[in-house]
């Protein structure tokens, strides 16, 4: 499998919301995998979001969150969500496009 | 369980389920409702929050995984609940969870607080003490690591239990027999369970309902049909109606007075169930619609369920034999109401005609005939549908009037559907066939609680009714029809025959008796002559001895002088 080329930065920004439930172990390793997967791959042109959940519960309904940590790439479009604490590099990149599906 | 306090329950508003399990499903627990696609689960959920919002002041709060709100409003509306209506006088929230496996990414370990945190955002906003989740078992299939969902579930239900929130929870059956739900929900939600079933037998469905396990309360176990009217769902036990009915000693004439006659003179007895069957064309729905005018004639009112004919048809077809029931439909006295049993299932006809009947309440309710219902049903559920048709009759004083096609050549006594011992009264017609004519003959199979004729008599269909004959009985069998008539014309000859041979008979004997003592006369004659001829003999005889005597004593005389 050949990585794909980036995006090229400024062209398409990415727009990230991660929603997580109170500030758990899981929480937290989610937090830091995300910050971590961005800051080596989308070359500073991307918003990531952390949102709790406990202080904006009225936000589950209209995101359809029902697992987390649960991150949605809000922009380039499609819509796509990833959940579970993003230990799995891959997986998130294929969330965010930027890997092809399997 | 403290008996003292004995669990409490919330009452689901669905006819018939609160009487199954005592008043309601387990407050403040979760009950499992599970059963294959289309059995109403979704349904029974969404009643249930109806119910608890209008009538028990207990908002509710639905989360559905299959159905969005707009499709779960428009699907609900038939039934005449407005969900919009509810959600905007805050007793009702719904919330679709949308769950697609295609736009989703899973990396690593997640748990379920999410759908926590909906659902508690939703029941703390409106204050919710019902909640239905429908279908949850949805998150298997869209969820990665069924461990973590499973596990999940579990701790679900427990903080549900905590909250105090009476929960259904719908689940879909799976292929495995041995479980209740495809992913064994059961095991998490062990309360309550009911399980509802959708099968199809010979084309018509039916539903079942049966209350599986009820944790600290007794239930009826057994399986009970249910239907989804225009009112929703509706369960039917059967042992909500105990044999209690008050029976009466009042009589109604049939309309044919011959057949009252029979009948100890008096007829039926109000509120009883009298079935009338025969084969084809042998005047059961002519008996019917005797009944039926007889009992308008009273200023009772019938309600006839015709399941063969248009009502039109049987107007007609009466009007025909002298009977005039356009009369009384017009009077509003007898109210039609025909349908096709295959337009419905057993249990919906059932209710059709209970709703009917409460509504029109009649006197006499005429079903016509019973075992087209057997190809909707089979025998067993035809029988305990009519159990509860019987039962309720009864119950409301109402006389049934049942007729059945027994099929030729079967049993004559025998109804295809065993109904016989739910019947009181039960006549049998039948055809007689003889000297190339069918006629019909009609007897009384049984009749409980009254001395009744049992006698075979002629059933005839005249154009101003029924009349019924006394048949020939005699040496040659039963002889109905013109096979009587000439029966008794023959019998009428034979005994003009039969005096003319007595004459005959006794003519001769006089004659016999002239001969006889003409001959008497003779032979005396004879013998006199005989006698005089034979006293002459003797005479002579005697004189000539005599003489001889005579002759010889002088011999004598003379030979002893010759002698001394």
């Amino acid at each position: 499998m050949s990585k794909p080329a980036l995006p090229v930065a400024g062209e398409s920004e990415f727009v990230l919301r991660l929603y997580v439930a109170g500030q758990t172990p899981r929480s937290l390793r989610a937090v830091a995998n995300m910050q971590r997967i961005c800051a080596e791959t989308l070359d500073g042109s991307y918003r990531l979001e952390v949102i709790d959940l406990y202080q904006q519960p009225q936000l589950a309904e209209g995101e359809q969150i029902v697992a987390v940590p649960a991150l949605i790439k809000r922009l380039p479009m499609p819509l796509r969500m990833v959940i579970g604490d993003m230990s799995d590099v891959d997986r998130v990149l294929v969330g965010l496009d930027l890997l092809p599906r399997t | 369980m403290n008996p003292l306090h004995p669990l409490a329950k919330s009452s689901t508003g669905i006819q018939g389920l609160d009487e199954l399990t005592g008043g309601g499903v387990p407050q403040g627990r979760p009950t499992l409702v599970c059963g294959g696609a289309g059995c109403g689960k979704t349904l029974l959920g969404m009643q249930f929050l109806v119910h608890g919002a209008l009538h028990a002041g207990e908002p509710g709060v639905f989360m559905a995984f299959e159905e969005t709100a707009a499709d779960l409003a428009q699907n609900v509306a038939s039934l005449g609940i407005d969900l919009d209506d509810l959600s905007a006088r805050g007793l009702l929230a719904v919330d679709f969870v949308r769950l697609d496996h295609s736009e989703m990414e899973h990396s690593g370990d997640y748990d379920l607080e999410g759908l926590f945190i909906r659902l508690s955002y939703l029941i703390d906003r409106s204050g919710a003490k019902r909640v239905v989740l429908d279908t949850i078992e949805t998150l298997f299939g869209a969820l990665p690591n069924p461990g973590i969902v499973r596990s999940e579930l579990r701790r679900l239900f427990r903080w549900l239990k905590d909250k105090g929130v009476t929960t259904v929870i719908t689940g879909e059956r799976g292929s495995d027999p041995g479980m209740l739900t495809r992913h064994g929900l059961e095991e998490y939600v062990s309360d309550c369970v009911i399980v509802l079933d959708h099968r199809v037998t010979g084309m018509v469905s039916s539903r079942r309902l049966r209350v599986v396990k009820y944790r600290g309360s007794t239930h009826c176990t057994n399986e009970y049909p249910f239907l989804i009217g225009e009112s929703g769902i509706s369960v039917l036990p059967v042992t909500s109606l105990g044999l209690q009915h008050r029976v009466s000693d009042a009589r109604i004439p049939s309309g044919v007075p011959g057949l009252d006659t029979m009948l100890d003179g008096r007829g039926f007895y109000r509120g009883s169930s009298v079935l009338v069957s025969g084969t084809a064309g042998t005047g059961k729905s002519s008996l019917a619609a005797h009944v039926a005018a007889a009992a308008c004639a009273r200023g009772e009112r019938v309600l006839y369920f015709p399941f063969e004919e248009s009502s039109g048809q049987i107007i007609r077809n009466m009007a025909s034999i002298g009977i005039d029931l356009a009369r009384w439909v017009e009077l509003g006295l007898l109210q039609f109401r025909a349908a096709r049993p295959t337009q419905a299932g057993l249990e919906m006809h059932l209710a059709t005609m209970l709703k009917q009947i409460a509504a029109f309440d009649p006197q006499v309710v005429v079903v016509d005939p019973l075992n087209s219902f057997v190809t909707v049903g089979n025998e067993d559920d035809v029988k305990l549908m009519l159990l509860r048709l019987v039962d309720t009759l009864k119950d409301r004083q109402t006389t049934g009037f049942f007729t059945s096609l027994t099929a030729g050549g079967d049993g004559l006594e025998r109804t295809d559907i065993a109904v016989s011992s739910l019947i009181d009264t039960w006549l049998l017609v039948r055809d007689i066939e003889n000297g190339g004519e069918r006629n019909r003959g009609l007897y009384i199979l049984k009749s409980r609680g009254m001395p009744h004729s049992n006698q075979i008599r002629e059933f005839a269909i005249t154009s101003h009714g029924i009349a019924l004959r006394d048949a020939y009985s005699g040496p040659g069998g039963v002889l109905t029809g013109s096979a009587r008539l000439a029966q008794e014309a023959q019998e009428l000859a034979t005994q003009v025959l039969r005096e003319q041979e007595i004459r005959r008979q006794q003519d001769e004997l006089g004659r016999r008796r002239g001969t006889m003592e003409a001959q008497i006369c003779a032979m005396r004659e004879e013998f006199a002559a005989m006698e005089k001829e034979t006293r002459t003999l003797i005479a002579q005889s005697r004189t000539s001895e005599a003489l001889l005597l005579q002759d010889r004593r002088a011999m004598a005389q003379s030979r002893m002088s010759e002698a001394r």
